[in-house]
């Protein structure tokens, strides 16, 4: 029987990698019967699917500009390393 | 100047920065691997015009972000940071001797409007920030820049075994930071 400790270990590593057959069931078992580590999932989870969702956001939003004075620098040292 | 840098800055300097941003959420940081990647770029002889530019420059800021990312990763050696044993004593604070929940994890709540999006983003770069360098910068490379873990591997050179217990480390500080200071818990 897995520990709470260990089910968190796997659900971590699922995130990454399939778990093996053996370690798909015990953390099977073990989710049917703790709603402790079913919430510990559901937070990794949440974790990953804000990020992503923020991810996607901040990159299509076309109000967030290289602020000016930025673009003037990156403007003189391209200058200054033309050839 | 020549045409094409000097284009390249108008046309795709803010879509990189907003790329680099979203990465790294570091606006000096993201300024900084833009400078980089069009210093980079116009060295390079190696765009011949068959891809687009902005694919072709997002490239070459995907490679500075992950520079970035390894400078920190190997300033330590990952053995001074990890305890490879079965029992890793840093995870003490959440489980007791028979491996069970100290403090049984809440539900989150997932923001919702732009509003808590914005909350959300703040407490979790908080959050980020009190993590060891070296567990943020690989949770940032895996759940941030979504690079996968052979390619985490290959490029840290690190095995298997060390991302995914850095990977772990860092979940469980986060979660536990996000369930105390966000709302939504």
């Amino acid at each position: 029987m897995l520990t709470c400790k260990q089910a968190s270990q796997l659900i971590s590593q699922s995130l990454d990698h399939p778990l093996s057959w053996s370690q798909r069931m015990q953390l099977k078992l073990h989710l049917l019967m703790c709603s402790a580590c079913n919430r510990f999932k559901q937070q990794l989870h949440l974790l990953r699917a804000a990020l992503k969702r923020i991810r996607d956001q901040i990159e299509n939003d076309s109000s967030i500009q290289l602020p000016s004075d930025v673009k003037a620098r990156i403007e003189r040292e391209l200058e200054s390393n033309q050839l | 100047m020549t045409g094409n840098t000097h284009d390249w800055l108008n046309e795709h300097g803010d879509y990189l920065y907003r790329f680099a941003l979203a990465r790294l959420r570091d606006p000096h940081l993201a300024e900084d691997v833009v400078q980089e990647t069009m210093l980079a770029a116009i060295k390079s002889n190696s765009f011949e015009g068959e891809s687009s530019a902005r694919t072709w420059l997002t490239g070459i800021l995907k490679h500075k972000i992950i520079d970035l990312q390894r400078k920190q990763i190997r300033e330590q050696p990952v053995s001074d940071l990890i305890n490879l044993d079965a029992e890793d004593s840093s995870m003490d604070d959440f489980f007791d001797q028979s491996g069970h929940w100290l403090d049984k994890p809440q539900t989150l709540n997932m923001p919702e409007n732009s509003l808590e999006q914005k909350q959300f983003l703040s407490v979790l770069d908080a959050c980020m920030n009190k993590l060891p360098k070296k567990l943020k910068a690989i949770f940032m490379l895996r759940d941030v820049h979504d690079e996968d873990n052979e390619f985490i591997c290959k490029e840290l050179d690190i095995s298997t075994t060390n991302a995914w217990v850095m990977l772990y480390r860092a979940r469980m500080g986060l979660r536990k930071c996000l369930e105390l200071n966000w709302i939504g818990a």
